[in-house]
């Protein structure tokens, strides 16, 4: 059984409110000299059978339909997961 | 007041005018907007997310909440409900569509509307009554309104904040497409302080407010006959259904 990790991450002109809602907690716990977070979400889609080029396809076309809202994120990693990559390996 | 108490107190419709209210799994505000409806004059309908069927309805209210928990972004999940396939065929057709705060994300989800909503920009819920500038009067859901019209209804998010590039803004803003501007002040971010939109077609609006918490005296904003006094919301109800009537 394969694994695909899809990364998607607010685009860069789009205010990210939970990231700077991060960047101002930081400092408080003593975390500092982060100039700037921005807070995406990571997918990971187990699959049938070994990861091939037809299922890297299918999975970016679901990342860029249903994972991912084009207005407002980009889709930035589509990748088959590696051994230690994830927190089921 | 009572189901009956209601029947007899809504204004009597010539013909019956059917009105949808979907529900999905977290939808929060359906009985309010049925409730809209009926008060308005309208049958309202009830419509079930994984029903494909719309009933035969003459329009349609995708009413607020947090529909699949809002789970991925709000409103990503509904848009392949079933009813949203037929709806999504029918608006496109011309029948008129209303999205109310999650139902507007689902519209926009959809792409029946452009844009999309991020969270708010001060990060936190907001709940307030919010004056709106109506600039569209021509829309099914807002021709009862005189041209230049202020209105105030309940404002409720976390997700309120709409972007959409400026390309698409300035086409928005060109063809007249701004229904509802935010008044006052801007709650949440959203660009040009735009609150509420239509398609090109004008069928479909969504807008980000509670027009339906605004429909009985006793139980809406506060207004000039005194507090909880304000109806400004029944409008957008009533004027689909004159739409309808070909009134």
């Amino acid at each position: 059984m394969g694994r695909v990790v899809v990364d998607v991450m607010p685009k860069p002109e789009i205010l990210d409110p939970q990231g700077k809602a991060v960047a101002a907690a930081l400092p408080r716990l003593g975390f500092h000299g982060v100039t700037e977070v921005r807070q995406g979400k990571r997918f990971e889609l187990e699959v049938e059978g070994d990861v091939t080029d037809e299922v890297l396809a299918m999975v970016r076309e679901a990342a860029e339909t249903l994972l991912s809202n084009p207005v407002i994120e980009d889709v930035v990693r589509v990748a088959p997961a590696a051994e230690h990559d994830g927190a089921t390996a | 007041m009572s189901v009956e108490a209601e029947a007899r107190a809504r204004p009597t419709a010539p013909a019956d005018v059917r009105i949808g209210v979907v529900t999905f799994p977290g939808t929060l505000d359906d009985r309010d907007a049925a409730r809209a409806v009926r008060l308005a004059g309208g049958t309202a309908v009830p419509l079930w997310h994984a029903d494909a069927d719309l009933h035969a309805v003459d329009a349609v209210v995708l009413p607020g909440g947090f529909s699949y928990g809002d789970y991925l972004r709000a409103g990503a999940i509904s848009r392949f409900a079933p009813v949203m396939e037929s709806l999504v065929d029918a608006a496109r057709g011309g029948l008129p569509v209303l999205g109310i705060c999650n139902g507007f994300q689902i519209l926009c989800e959809a792409h029946l509307l452009p844009g999309s909503m991020i969270k708010n920009d001060h990060r936190t819920f907001i709940c307030r009554e919010q004056e709106l500038a109506v600039e569209n009067v021509d829309t099914p859901w807002t021709r009862n309104l005189p041209t230049g019209a202020r209105i105030t209804v309940p404002l409720k998010n976390q997700d309120g904040q709409y972007v959409a590039d400026e390309h698409t803004l300035d086409l928005l803003e060109g063809e007249g497409r701004v229904v509802f501007r935010y008044q006052g002040w801007n709650p949440n971010g959203s660009r040009r302080d735009i609150a509420g939109i239509s398609n090109e077609a004008g069928n479909v609006v969504g807008l980000m407010p509670h027009p339906e918490h605004a429909v009985e005296a006793g139980f809406g904003p506060d207004g000039p006959a005194g507090p909880r006094s304000g109806t400004d919301g029944l409008a957008l109800f009533t004027s689909v259904i004159s739409t309808l009537l070909g009134e």
